[in-house]
This record gives structure tokens, C-alpha cells and sequence, in this order.
């Protein structure tokens, strides 16, 4: 980002200034932000906003079970709309609480103003009761946070708060307010009054770096794009502007978990999903390549494997908003800071003008080759009569869900990524995961917040019988608002994922991964007040997954499903992209090295 | 990758918690701080410096001044390391304590030292230096009765008119 050094000097209101209660001020400043809905739960430090939240309502406040639910749901309603996520909650336990989902929110680069209640300013420091220093425990877990001691700073710093979580590359905010601030009368300042003096992100690309970028896609003979959750946070316009790029070069492309969607899986150019559960064909072609175009993506751990054995022929281009992220991880020969749909909308723009053509027959042996990879269908798998396996499951919940105005969300693990895999999203913001922090419980209070957003849209939670109970409360909140929410847990009965790394890595010694004493989650789902089916049988399936869509409820789907099946293909930790594992793990797959990593 | 020194400096907004926010940073991400100087610079613009002398490698000096730039207080970072008109000064006290406080006194005159306190068995000093002299000095001073030191770490600027 580029920051001038010259700063402007403080704001001042253009229009007459306007005197309001800090609480008051909360509210004003959000809805003068656009902002719709709020995920929170109160508590003693935030009462004045919520008495102003009761006298207003043009705010549609969503009451959860668990702060950690709130910044989930706010990030699946983020994800979802392309808008902010709005979140308020008390200090102390209410702060912490919200940390994993704060954390979260910066690892995936998630738009999210939390605001946090404090113990008013005299107390600040003396250990009062609910008090946490918040601004430091989410210091690290925020894009930047700050405390307001003067209620005169409060509207200034929320509007600021929105320019910071959703400009360059987003992130999550928190804004902490003591008690007596929300109570105290200040001066509102709207958001045209309000710009940060020094925040100003490299959003445009260089001309140069672009033509730069053309030259050398034009010179390759295997190239891909490797598209990340980037082209995401966009807009729609990034993935419109990838789909003609892709479509003028001829090019193939593959994506990170967090940019399913940008690229429509129904292409003849899609390669599926890279990375540690990635295709074959899209792990070897990343290898073997001689132009990695990677476009808002991170050079993440799951996605590169082995760092000295990452893609070793080939020229990189890195295109990101955040100039940190260029030569982080990898080495590449051009960086080009900008936002992602302007960028490629520049490369567009530049391949016609200057009427550059793909090297045809460079491209030509290209794709034979990745055919050929293509051939060993990684994501193939023995069906059972018997069992239901969890692949299976995932295909025919696909495939009844067809023609849907549709969203999926994700809890964290094998299930994840089977559905990863298995999906095929043609649009972006169609698909909400937790990539960067892995946080289990992610996918059910995410699944509120997209059905809060899209309210006659089908939400589905693919989830896991362990993730699913870190969360559960939140079917209490779909409930309350009437959100059908479905929650279809491939229960195998083991935290799946930790079992196959033991399986892996631990030679079969399932140390505190099996799901003991779960629940009945017929009966839990029931007691819920939702509907709640189970499926032991494969022939039972498609008839069970059609009365959960059918049924105007939120579901809890317990899908009981093959207890040991594993997740392929797998790249084992410390392996490069052209040695992976296609199905039945050893543990002299992996090197001692490799044991070391997560 | 050899690990080099470099002094990083940054114009930052003079609010709470900034100084946390920097520390924090090469905390979480790993990297050393040599030394760290904090201290207002524009009280009208509320703007502070910090200057924070490091090492590593290349690669993690880059990512240290991108990082830095990434938080949002965070006007400019600077390598004057890099840069060709870099000047860093950095301030000792220094005192021996001993009978005899001549030879000190004689030593400390070499490097220019400033006698700041006399009190015959002990002498406090103070040298304005680059961060190597200094150490220099104290290398000198340690055999000559040398008793407490307090360094106030780098202060760097540009030699340029900009």
C-alpha cells in the first residue's frame, strides 16, 4: 500500500454537526454504512447499544448462542454478499469469545467490523468485572483495532473502521467502546467526513508490470493460472474479467480451496482444486509448468508442499493486493500490487489490443500432457452397496441439488474436503470455508449468516460429526429466525482427518480421535425444533436428501457413513506437487521431515 | 542466506498502543530486534519515529519492512541501511567505579567521551557514537574498571535534503 507521508488534517463536518449519545451514534453510523444486519449477543458493557438498537429498527439484530457464532455468521453473510459483517458484543468473555472467529476472519481475508462493549474508562485497568484487555488480545487477530476514550472520536473512528476492514485487502476490525463513552454526547460525523489520514492501498496496476505480464503469457508453452480466494474479494467483476482471460489464452486453471467459484468448474480448462487434496492433473501441471500465473492466491503451505521442490521450472507472475505477500513465500520474477479485477481487466484490455496469441502448439502438447494426468481420475474411489461412503454421499447431494439457488458452507476436515472436491461451483460467493485457521465450527453459524443474507436460498453445511458439536447451539439461533439452514454431517464417527495422520503417521494409533458418547442427532435435532433425519444405507440416500431440501425446517442430516474411509489424493507433508499419493496411505510415504509439518 | 543488519526506521501515528503493534509484529513473525528507539517527532502531526535496528536474511528483511508497512498507523519504513545517506547514532552512559579512575578518564578522552559525573571513586561518561564505536568503548572501558552501562539504542536519519 502506498501511504503518504504528508497527512491531512482532521476532519471536519461539511454538514451541521449533529449531537448524539455514543450508543446512538453506533447505530447511526451503521446504518449510514449500509449496514442491514448485526450478529451479536449483549451483555452489561454494551446495554446502551442495545437500548439504542431497541428504539431503531432499522437494523435486523441476530441474537446467537456464542460470540464465536456471531463472527462466523458474519463471515459467512461477508463471504456470501460481498458486504461487511457486522458483529457486537460485551466485553470480556464476549471479546474472547469472538477471537477464533477474528482470527479466522484474517487468515481468509473476511471484511468484519466487530464492535466490543468495555468497562468504562475509569476502570479500565483495575480488573473489573467483564474486563479484558481486548485491544491487546486482538491486536494480533485484527487488520487494526482501537479503543475510544472520547465519545467525540466515535463516529470518526467506526467510519474509519469500514474503510479499513473492507479496503485493499480485507480483514477484520474491532472497535472497543467503554461503557461510559456509549452513554456520553458527542458530535456525529457522517461517513463523507471521515477519511483515514494515511490509508490509502495500491489498488490500480502498474501499466508496465501488466504489459509485462502479457509478454510473458503470450511466450509460454505450459502455463496455468493459479487463482486464490483474492479474485473473491474482488467482486464479481475478477471472476468475469479471469473467465475472458482464460477463454482469450486457452490456458488451464486451477484454484485454492478459498477460490472455488471464481473459475466455473463446467470448464473444459477447469482443472479442479490444487494442493495437499488437490487433482492430480492440477498438483502436476503446477509442477511441471513454465508460467505460474498465480492471481490472488498466497503461495499458502497446503497449496505448495515442499518449498524447494515448488514448480522448479518456471517463471512466476504474483498478482495480490497486499505487497507483503509477493516473494513471502516464493520467489517470483513479477509482482504486480493490485486489486485482482483490475489487474486482469488490464491484462484483458492489453492481450486485444495488442492481438497476442497463445502459443498454439506450445499449448497444443500442453494439454495432451495434462490429459494424460486427466486419465488417472485422482478423484475416483471404491463405491460400496453397503456402506455409504462419504464421496458418495457428497456426489448425490450434488446432484439433487441441482438447478438450486444454492450456498455451501463447510465445517474443517475430511468432509471439507471431499466436498472441496467434489462440488463444482460455477459462481463465486457460493462457497464459505474456513482455509487459512481451519476452524472447526465454522460452517453451521456460517450457514446462519448466509441464510440471513440469502433468505430463500438453499444453505447447506457440510459438516462433520466432531466439528458440527463446536458450534451446535447456533441451530438454536436458525430456529429463532427462521433460517431452513441444512446441516448434512458425513458422521463417520471419528475426527476424520486427525484418523487418517494417525493412520498415516502414528502407525494406526487412534489417540483421542474417535467420537465417543455423540449425540442422538435425530433426537438433538428435534430437540432443537428442527427436523433431523438419518441415512445408514445407500439406497435410502437420495430419498432422505430430498426431504431435507423439501422440508421448510433447519435439518440436521446425520449421514452415517464408511468410519475409515480416507481423503485422496493426498500430497503427504514434505512431498512436492508430482509425488502424490493417489489412494492407500504408507507410512514410508512420508519423510521424517515431512513428520515435522502439519 | 548470510544474516545482514539493518536499520529500519518508521514514521508512524503517535497513538496508544503503536510501540505494541510493532513489537508484537516481530514477535509473532520471529524476527530479532537489535535495538529499538521510540520517540515523537511532529507533535503537531502527532507523529513518531521508531527506528528498529534487525537482522536476517534478505528475503525476511523485505518481509519485515513489507509487514511494517501493512499496519495501519505505519506512514513509512525506510532501510537506511540501503540507502546511501544513512546517518545512525546511538548514546551510552557509561560508569567505572575503582580507586584509581585516571586511565578511564584518559581512555575516554580518546573516543570523546563526556565526563557527566565525578566523584572521584566512580565516573559516569556519556559518548555519542555509531553503534560499533560505542561498543568499541565499552570493550575498552571493560578492563579499566568498568561497572553499569545503559545504551539508548539506534536513531537513524537521511543525510538528504528530502
Amino acid at each position: 500500500m502506498s501511504k503518504s507521508d504528508t497527512l491531512a488534517a482532521a476532519p471536519k463536518p461539511k454538514q451541521e454537526a449533529v449531537s448524539l449519545s455514543g450508543a446512538e451514534m453506533v447505530v447511526r453510523a451503521l446504518k449510514d454504512q449500509g449496514v442491514t444486519h448485526i450478529f451479536g449477543y449483549p451483555g452489561g458493557a454494551v446495554l446502551p447499544i442495545y437500548d439504542a438498537l431497541f428504539a431503531d429498527n432499522g437494523i435486523t439484530h441476530v441474537l446467537v448462542r456464542h460470540e464465536q457464532g456471531a463472527t462466523h455468521a458474519a463471515e459467512g453473510y461477508a463471504r456470501s454478499t460481498g458486504k461487511p459483517g457486522v458483529v457486537l458484543v460485551t466485553s470480556g468473555p464476549g471479546a474472547t469469545n469472538a477471537v477464533t472467529g477474528l482470527t479466522d476472519a484474517l487468515m481468509d481475508s473476511i471484511p468484519l467490523i466487530v464492535l466490543t462493549g468495555q468497562v468504562a474508562t475509569h476502570l479500565i485497568g483495575t480488573d473489573a468485572f467483564q474486563e479484558a484487555d481486548t485491544i491487546g488480545i486482538t491486536r494480533a487477530c485484527t487488520k487494526h483495532n482501537w479503543l475510544v476514550k472520547d465519545v467525540n472520536d466515535l463516529s470518526r473512528i467506526l467510519h474509519e473502521a469500514f474503510q479499513i476492514a473492507t479496503g485493499g485487502r480485507p480483514g477484520p476490525v474491532v472497535v472497543d467502546i467503554p461503557k461510559d463513552v456509549q452513554f456520553k454526547t458527542g458530535t456525529y460525523l457522517t461517513p463523507d467526513d471521515v477519511h483515514h489520514r494515511s490509508y490509502r492501498p495500491k489498488t490500480e496496476p502498474d501499466a508496465s508490470a501488466i504489459a509485462r505480464a502479457v509478454e510473458m503469457m503470450a511466450a509460454a508453452k505450459r502455463p496455468i493460472f493459479y487463482t486464490g480466494g483474492g479474485l473473491i474479494n474482488s467482486g464479481p467483476k475478477a471472476s468475469q474479467a479471469l473467465r475472458e482471460l482464460a477463454s482469450l489464452t486457452g490456458f488451464p486453471v486451477t484454484s485454492t480451496l478459498m477460490g472455488l467459484g471464481a473459475f466455473p468448474a463446467s470448464s473444459p480448462q477447469w482443472l479442479g482444486m490444487l494442493g495437499m487434496h488437490g487433482t492430480y492433473e492440477a498438483n502436476n501441471a503446477m509442477h511441471d509448468c513454465d508460467l505460474m500465473v498465480c492471481l490472488g492466491a498466497r503461495f499458502d503451505d497446503r497449496v505448495t508442499g515442499r518449498i524447494d521442490l515448488f514448480s522448479p521450472g518456471s517463471k512466476k507472475i504474483h498478482l495480490d493486493i497486499d505487497p507483503s505477500q509477493i516473494n513471502k513465500i516464493v520467489r517470483v520474477d513479477l509482482g504486480i500490487v493490485a486489486d485482482a479485477g483490475k489487474a486482469i481487466t488490464e491484462m484483458v484490455k492489453l492481450w486485444k489490443a495488442k492481438e497476442k496469441k497463445a502459443d498454439a502448439a506450445g499449448l497444443k502438447d500442453w494439454w495432451a500432457q495434462i490429459e494424460r494426468w486427466r486419465a488417472k481420475r485422482s478423484l475416483a474411489y471404491e463405491d460400496s452397496e453397503v456402506l455409504i461412503k462419504p464421496q458418495y454421499a457428497i456426489d448425490r447431494l450434488y446432484a439433487l441439488t441441482r438447478g438450486r439457488d444454492l450456498y455451501i458452507t463447510t465445517e474443517v476436515g475430511q468432509h471439507q474436503m471431499w466436498a472441496a472436491q467434489r462440488f463444482k461451483f460455477e459462481e463465486p460467493n457460493r462457497w464459505m470455508t474456513s482455509g487459512g485457521l481451519g476452524t472447526m465450527g465454522y460452517g453451521l453459524p456460517a450457514a446462519v449468516g448466509v441464510q440471513m443474507a440469502h433468505p430463500g436460498a438453499l444453505v447447506i453445511d457440510i459438516a462433520g460429526e466432531a466439528s458440527v458439536q463446536m458450534t451446535m447451539q447456533e441451530m438454536s439461533t436458525a430456529v429463532q429466525y427462521n433460517l431452513p439452514i441444512k446441516i448434512f454431517i458425513l458422521n463417520n464417527e471419528y475426527m476424520g482427518m486427525v484418523r487418517q495422520w494417525q493412520q498415516l503417521l502414528h502407525g494406526g494409533r487412534y489417540s483421542h480421535s474417535y467420537s465417543e458418547a455423540l449425540p442422538d442427532f435425530v433426537k438433538m435435532a428435534e430437540a432443537f425444533g428442527c427436523l433431523g433425519l438419518r441415512a445408514t444405507k445407500p439406497f435410502e440416500l437420495d430419498a432422505k436428501i430430498q426431504e431435507m431440501i423439501d422440508s421448510p425446517k433447519p435439518v440436521l442430516f446425520d449421514c452415517r457413513v464408511d468410519a475409515t474411509e480416507n481423503c485422496f489424493p493426498m500430497i503427504p507433508s514434505g512431498a512436492a506437487h508430482n509425488a502424490m499419493i493417489l489412494s492407500k496411505l504408507s507410512e514410508a510415504s512420508v519423510s521424517d521431515e515431512g513428520k515435522m509439518l502439519v | 542466506m548470510a544474516n545482514e543488519r539493518h536499520t529500519l526506521t518508521a514514521l508512524v501515528d503517535n497513538e496508544a498502543g503503536i510501540l505494541a503493534r510493532v513489537v508484537g509484529l516481530f514477535s509473532a513473525r520471529g524476527y530479532n530486534i537489535e535495538s529499538l528507539t521510540v520517540a515523537e517527532v511532529d507533535p503537531a502531526q502527532s507523529t513518531s519515529r521508531i527506528t528498529v535496528v534487525t537482522s536476517g536474511p534478505p528475503q525476511v528483511i523485505e518481509q519485515i519492512e513489507a509487514q511494517l508497512r501493512r499496519l495501519v498507523p505505519v506512514h513509512a519504513v525506510t532501510n537506511w541501511t540501503f540507502a546511501t545517506g544513512g546517518i545512525e547514532r546511538e548514546m551510552a552512559l557509561v560508569k567505572t567505579s575503582g580507586a584509581d579512575q585516571a586511565a578511564a578518564k584518559t581512555a575516554a578522552a580518546k573516543f570523546g567521551a563526556r565526563i557527566l559525573d565525578d566523584r572521584g571513586q566512580t565516573t559516569v561518561f556519556e559518548l555519542t557514537d555509531s553503534p560499533a564505536r560505542i561498543s568499541s568503548f565499552l570493550e575498552t572501558m571493560r578492563s579499566l574498571g568498568l561497572s553499569d552501562v545503559s545504551r539508548t539504542g539506534v536513531a537513524a536519519i537521511s543525510r538528504d535534503t528530502a
